[in-house]
């Protein structure tokens, strides 16, 4: 049962991550209307930039703060120089081009911090669990992305319900036109739209980092899964994405968490351990082609 | 002119479509009879698109019926309705910009020729898609355009194309979403005219802004509001109906 | 035919053509057997790209997981293989039904969606086949399996490299005349009148999804085909042989060939090989080491394509009449 309580956190803290990545995404396709691969990049950039602020500052905290502007200006400038000219194109244009924005950043981060991966130590003062029911410990660290996690997505909900940016992204998402009629400078809504975006990515890049990873490439697979959860939230809605994320994340943990057992009832050990991870991701795709089959824009798509 | 006795050959019963709360079509009940052409009015918003969205198929009605050629179509897919001699025009002018006119018609032509399943054989030649597909282009005076990128063709000379792809499969009943939308005062009494001699061989439903064009052309008219069909008569009625006057086209509004 | 060969398109095209049908002769002569493998690749890289051109160029439809029939194509090789079944009458057909049925099923869901919706379920699809190959640790799970070729006793040999060459160009000229006829067929007309405009087509009376979902299939037999002869070439199948990069390099070789043209594919290969293989040594030139960092210049590349360079390699040879 606790065993089960912790899998389930442990859903919801990769749920929450997932979100922070595909609530930029799904903005920037609602509002500009593009399709942009190179979002993983910026998660990737995220850790990088934040393993670099960390060893300098020696401290996560302090590195992580110092992060985050640079990736918004990094935002800005991937906006400036290649985004903004995609806004208009086509899907295969922007898909085109933001591959090859891929391509770039992965060779980047390799002449810049070589190609072996590195790896950010768990910040002292989280090094430990915390006991979220009484007997039932959980890593501290992991908690404290869920309460990030939660604090960026209620932000993210205020700002787009009560701000006036928030106002503007919502017209933009239904009805791209209407900005523009209302007189606001779309060219820095825009850029501002992409930073924020690359923030969160960032943000979930480096929250990311202790516990898995920085390596070359630690962003494309799970832009693909950030795709996954728009287009079953449907694009364009930051409530479909949480609900979205929250469902994948769920089904992700638990999979792999329950199907090896499940599975050596009838499979040998090795075989069982190593199609458990693929059977949970395999079932994440089949819960995106069940939910297009059943709603062709996703749960909380616009229809036409 | 048709007696109204004659079979119906397109009604609609008590068509209900709802978005949101919004009411798009109350209780539509209208009807075309062979040889008529039956116009659409209405001021922006009275549901005119949405009605002709649940005729052509791209609209599902919450409820009521549609019938055309004796056959109940409220659910039968698009395609399906095109080969039962349904066909319409676009409002927003929709031809195939990268194919020449007289690709466009072809290719018309072909929906109407049996399955297009057919891998190999050269369609570029083919006679039996151009030769109808030629004598379409001329009938609306096109004929000397055949080999020009329908990108380039004028906007008249487009709206003209819409009308050849249209007849191409020789429906019995044209949905014309305001065809002399964007045209200028020659070229709409040009389509003018043209509807006119094809009243002859095929019923239309006309969709049309153009007054001038409505009352010149239309046999019966019938007056959407709110969704509603409020009145339903010849021009002459409808000139002289009251509900008409103040509802849509205001006392001074009226044409001559 | 003669005719064409006066306009730089069909002399450019003809060349190339020679050139890889006597390819095993030429590399024989200067003694390059390393190109010969190079050749061999990127002939089933075009079978592949022709393939996805079929629904991309001509169809307008983006699919982003063209890759998955190079796995599925090959696993049915490799798997049957692995079962000792050994012979390619039974693989090859085997193989190429797999592949037009999943393309089939993949086509059947996908279609019903649009724009970015059929972008993301393509690549979803393809990636969903890709975690089964990674999960199938009898075959080999991530690490893929190296399998033995196909043998087609009394007939050919795969496992000699100019006979095995000589296979796939052959193909490759299949799928090319198979995609010539398709284009201007009344098939073709449909689905290439469905990318101009598929809302004017179903009012014409065209059942679109119907046509699009045999042309995603077709494309599928042919991408499968592709799969069999990559399972060939290297004797080896593996996850990675349908990774969604697979899939992003074939869109990127057929917009960089010239998208709904007939060569546009076989073009786009050939360059995207040409700069794969030159790109390392050429920076290298100008600033030594840097040759190992090639996509730090190929990322950029793809972006002023995609920004500038619509009509792909084919439009440098002049306006198609």
């Amino acid at each position: 049962m606790d065993y089960l309580l912790l899998q389930m956190l442990n859903g919801v803290q990769l749920g929450l991550l997932m979100f922070l990545l595909a609530a930029g995404l799904t903005l920037t396709f609602g509002i500009m209307d593009l399709v942009n691969l190179a979002h993983g990049s910026l998660y990737m950039m995220g850790a990088y930039i934040a393993w670099t602020m960390i060893s300098w500052t020696d401290s996560f905290v302090l590195g992580a703060l110092l992060a985050l502007p640079v990736i918004f200006v990094l935002g800005l400038v991937v906006e400036a120089v290649v985004a903004r000219r995609l806004y208009v194109r086509s899907h295969l244009d922007q898909v085109l081009a933001t591959f090859g924005l891929i391509l770039f950043f992965n060779e980047l981060v390799r002449v810049i911090w070589g190609p072996a991966g590195k790896s950010i130590a768990v910040p002292a003062f989280l090094n430990r669990t915390v006991e979220i029911l009484p007997g039932v410990p959980y890593p501290a660290y992991r908690f404290a992305i869920i309460v990030v996690g939660a604090a960026v997505a209620v932000l993210l909900a205020w700002l787009v319900a009560r701000t006036r940016l928030g106002m503007l992204i919502r017209a933009g998402a239904s009805n791209r036109r209407m900005i523009g009629a209302l007189g606001v400078n779309i060219e820095l809504l825009f850029s501002l739209v992409f930073g924020l975006g690359a923030v969160f990515a960032g943000l979930a890049g480096l929250m990311a980092a202790p516990i898995t990873s920085v390596k070359i490439g630690m962003g494309d697979d799970i832009l693909i899964l950030a795709f996954v959860i728009i287009v079953i939230g449907g694009i364009g809605s930051i409530k479909g994405a949480f609900i979205a994320a929250m469902v994948v994340g769920q089904i992700d943990i638990v999979g792999r968490a329950f199907l090896p057992d499940l599975l050596k009832t009838f499979l040998s050990a090795s075989a069982a351990s190593s199609a458990a991870p693929a059977i949970s991701q395999v079932l994440v795709y089949v819960v995106m082609a069940g939910v297009l089959v059943w709603r062709p824009t996703g749960l909380f798509g616009q229809r036409t | 002119m048709t007696t109204l006795a004659t079979q119906p050959l397109l009604s609609t019963d008590r068509l209900v479509k709802r978005f949101g709360g919004l009411l798009a079509t109350d209780n539509v009940s209208i009807d075309v009879v062979p040889g008529e052409i039956h116009a659409l009015i209405g001021p922006n918003g009275a549901g005119k698109t949405t009605l002709v969205g649940q005729l052509t198929g791209n609209v599902t009605p919450d409820s009521g019926t549609i019938r055309f050629a004796g056959q109940d179509i409220t659910r039968l897919p698009t395609h399906k309705r095109v080969h039962l001699g349904l066909a319409r025009s676009f409002q927003i002018t929709s031809v195939l910009r990268e194919f020449t006119a007289l690709e466009n018609v072809a290719l018309a032509v072909q929906a109407h020729v049996g399955h297009s399943f057919r891998f190999l054989a050269d369609a570029r030649n083919d006679e039996s898609l151009r030769g109808p597909a030629r004598r379409g282009l001329e009938e609306v005076g096109l004929g000397d355009r055949a080999n020009t990128l329908a990108a380039a063709l004028s906007h008249g000379e487009q709206r003209q194309l819409e009308i050849a792809m249209a007849l191409a499969g020789d429906p019995s009943l044209l949905l014309l979403d305001e065809p002399m939308a964007g045209m200028g005062v020659e070229e709409s009494q040009r389509m003018i005219g043209f509807l006119r001699a094809l009243k002859s061989k095929r019923a239309m439903l006309l969709i049309e802004h153009d007054m001038d064009a409505v009352f010149q052309l239309a046999d019966r008219i019938t007056v959407l509001v709110y969704g509603r069909a409020i009145a339903s008569g010849t021009p002459a009625e409808i000139r002289a109906n009251k509900d008409v006057r103040q509802a849509y086209l205001g006392d001074d509004g009226m044409v001559a | 035919m003669i005719a064409a060969l006066r306009t730089p398109r069909g002399l450019i095209t003809a060349l190339v053509l020679l050139v890889l049908a006597v390819l095993p002769l030429l590399t024989q002569a200067f003694d390059q057997r390393y190109l010969l493998s190079i050749g061999t690749r990127i002939v089933i890289w075009s079978i592949a790209a022709v393939s996805l051109n079929m629904i991309l160029g001509y169809g307008g439809l983006v699919s982003f997981g063209h890759a998955v029939f190079f796995g599925i194509g090959g696993y049915a090789v490799g798997i049957l293989s692995a079962h000792g079944v050994s012979s390619g009458w039974i693989q090859w057909p085997v193989a190429l039904i797999a592949a037009t049925l999943w393309a089939a099923l993949i086509g059947a869901l996908s279609l019903r969606t649009r724009g970015l919706y059929f972008i993301m379920i393509t690549l979803a699809f393809a990636q969903l086949v890709y975690y089964v190959g990674g999960g199938l640790e009898a075959y080999g799970a991530d690490d893929g399996l190296n399998i033995s070729r196909s043998r087609f006793p009394g007939l050919i040999d795969l496992r000699d490299k100019a006979t095995f060459y000589w296979l796939c160009f052959a193909a490759l000229c299949g799928t090319l005349w198979f995609c010539s006829r398709f284009a201007n067929s009344r098939f073709g007309h449909v689905i290439r009148g469905a990318k101009s405009n598929d809302l004017r087509m179903t009012a014409l009376g065209f059942p679109v999804f119907r046509y699009r979902l045999v042309a995603f299939t077709l494309s599928g037999t042919f991408g499968g085909l592709a799969g069999i002869l990559l399972a060939n070439e290297g004797a080896y199948i593996s996850p990675a042989m349908m990774s969604w990069v697979k899939s992003g390099d074939l869109i990127v070789i057929v917009v960089l060939g010239g998208m709904g043209t007939l060569f546009g594919p076989l073009f786009g290969t050939i360059a995207f090989f040409v700069l794969e293989e030159s790109l390392p040594p050429l920076l290298n030139l100008f600033a030594k080491g840097w040759g190992e960092y090639w996509q730090i210049v190929f990322g950029p590349m793809l972006i002023l394509i995609a920004l500038y360079a619509r009509g792909g390699i084919d439009s440098l040879f002049g306006q198609r009449s």
